[in-house]
């Protein structure tokens, strides 16, 4: 059964499960060189130029699995020596060109950057070429390419450069940490650090919960994952790992669309806090607007901080799609409630880790949040929530939302609202195309994640805000 | 006096959010705010037997409709 979309992720995976498994037998400390031959044996390399260099980045990626460089601030880093220096020219003529009479692509070129040499064969010049692309789209042979490192075309706020070593390099002022790169980058160059080991020791020190208690608080876009195997079994496995119990942070989300509609109600204006990079995105590049950023936590946040406040002592563990969530963890405001962040990715490596079939465990139940809670994982479901909360206030106002999908469309609406020239009244802002189920720690990416957060946000027990969020008080 | 309702997933199912209004009613109805602290926690770790509830130290198994009787007969007595 398919478990990654990419041979990267699944690389990635192996390392964090290897790492793992060490770590539970308290053995990763004297085996911790042999993971990369472990992982790359034999002499015939499989993905780089010889076994040496596949080994040597293994070691980097074991680095990473393990925390990374605590020094460094930014989760998400560049593994230098398995950046594969991909070509980086921008437009480029193309052995297809075949040196036709038409020379469509000279014409349309306003900047005259096109020659042809004695063939006929176009050449664009660099010194007047201006990456308008037009040239490109002309071409009836598509002889015309767009040479571009995938890392800098996934990296929508442009945080990505090439340093002097030709490698790319992360700043990280800019950076976001949506993880949009980790999943792009076709060598797996860019990686986020893992806190999977504070989890694991955790959990051993909790002695089976009796320390303290460990909660797992998920992320709803679970339900569009681990999809060979039933949600109910990933509850049983998570619990069988260690975990006291498994609590939706979609009540989480119940708490903060409830808080969320009063506030927008007070202010008049608003933009969501629930993702964590749309909000860093807005304290880097739109500082003017952080007054309308909600002041509600986020759903994890929010609910870290009712466990700490109702269980002294417990461990907070937030499990789900997300690399920029674990920047969040690490500010003042949201430290104290959330102890370790983690991916699905890295859910599947400590399941293997342990080598749990789940599709063998029995179903256990995860229920605490509302239908409206549970669709806060894909795009569109956060603005529902908040006009529900609205109507359940009993406020009257009406909301009428902005919903970006993706932070190029979250870059539009802040432009235009720095501008006097927004229409609508909340910004609903998701870094990730889609939503959370776009997220870069998601095991798969598919068009049915949609309608399986939809599903399962329609099997919730309770159907209303209020009443989910009722339990709490 | 403490009362601890479990709200963990299981019991959510099995009612616990009617038990806690039903509590909360209770409690209201005698008057009893400042004597009865009422907390959830999520899991007890006694599933089977949900939903759970403690009263300081002593568990109890409780369905909504059991729930006035509960209060009558072990909450009251203890005050």
């Amino acid at each position: 059964m398919r478990k990654f979309d990419t041979k990267v992720q699944h690389l990635k995976y192996k390392v964090l499960r290897e790492v793992a498994r060490h770590a539970w037998d308290d053995t990763l400390l004297e085996k911790v060189l042999d993971i990369p031959q472990q992982i790359a044996p034999g002499k015939v390399p499989t993905m780089r130029c010889c076994v040496y260099k596949e080994r040597a980045i293994l070691g980097e990626r074991v680095k990473l699995a393990m925390g990374g460089d605590k020094e460094h601030r930014n989760v998400i880093q560049v593994i230098d020596i398995a950046c594969d220096e991909c070509p980086a020219a921008g437009y480029e003529v193309t052995a297809s060109c075949r040196g036709c009479i038409a020379h469509r692509c000279e014409d349309v070129c306003k900047r005259g950057a096109i020659s042809f040499d004695h063939n006929h064969v176009a050449h664009i010049d660099k010194s007047k070429c201006v990456e308008c692309g037009q040239c490109a789209k002309v071409c009836p042979y598509s002889a015309i390419i767009n040479r571009k490192r995938p890392c800098q075309v996934a990296c929508k706020v442009k945080a990505i450069s090439i340093n002097d070593d030709n490698a790319a390099h992360i700043d990280d002022e800019k950076c976001i940490q949506c993880g949009a790169c980790v999943y792009q980058c076709p060598f797996g160059a860019i990686q986020d650090r893992s806190f999977m080991l504070d989890v694991i020791d955790m959990i051993k020190k909790s002695q089976n919960n009796t320390q303290y208690k460990v909660y797992a608080m998920v992320a709803p876009s679970i339900s569009s994952q681990f999809t060979y195997a039933k949600l109910g079994q990933v509850i049983t496995g998570l619990k069988k790992l260690g975990f006291h119990t498994v609590i939706e942070a979609a009540l989480g989300a119940d708490m903060v669309a409830q808080a969320e509609s009063r506030e927008l109600a007070e202010k008049g204006f608003l933009t969501s806090s629930c993702c964590p990079a749309f909000v860093q995105y807005i304290k880097v590049n739109f500082p003017q607007l952080l007054p309308y950023v909600s002041h509600n936590l986020s759903p994890m946040a929010a609910l870290g901080k009712y466990l700490k406040d109702t269980q002294p002592g417990c461990k907070v563990v937030f499990i789900g799609p997300c690399t920029a969530k674990k920047a969040e963890a690490q500010l003042d405001t949201v430290k104290p409630y959330v102890d370790a962040v983690m991916t699905f990715e890295e859910l599947q490596a400590i399941f293997d880790s342990r080598d749990f079939d789940i599709t063998t465990l029995e179903e256990d139940v995860l229920d605490n949040a509302s239908y409206f809670g549970r669709i806060f994982a894909r795009s569109g479901g956060l603005s529902d929530a908040v006009k529900q909360g609205l109507m359940e206030e009993k406020l009257d106002f009406i909301v009428n939302p902005v919903i970006c999908d993706g932070i190029e469309e979250c870059r539009m609406a802040l432009l235009k609202k720095s501008k006097n020239a927004l229409q609508g009244n909340f910004i609903e802002g998701m870094a990730c195309v889609g939503g959370c189920i776009g997220g870069a720690g998601c095991l798969t990416h598919g068009e049915k994640n949609k309608a399986e957060v939809d599903k399962y946000g329609r099997e919730a027990f309770e159907k209303t805000i209020g009443d989910a969020v009722s339990m709490l008080k | 006096m403490k009362i601890t309702i479990c709200i963990g997933s299981s019991c959510h199912l099995k009612g616990s959010r009617q038990i806690v209004q039903e509590l909360q009613s209770l409690v209201a109805q005698h008057d009893l705010k400042d004597q009865i602290e009422l907390a959830g926690q999520f899991c007890m770790g006694n599933c089977q037997r949900g939903v759970c509830v403690t009263v300081d130290e002593d568990t109890f198994s409780l369905t909504p409709e059991t729930t006035r009787e509960f209060f009558e007969k072990d909450v009251l007595p203890r005050l």
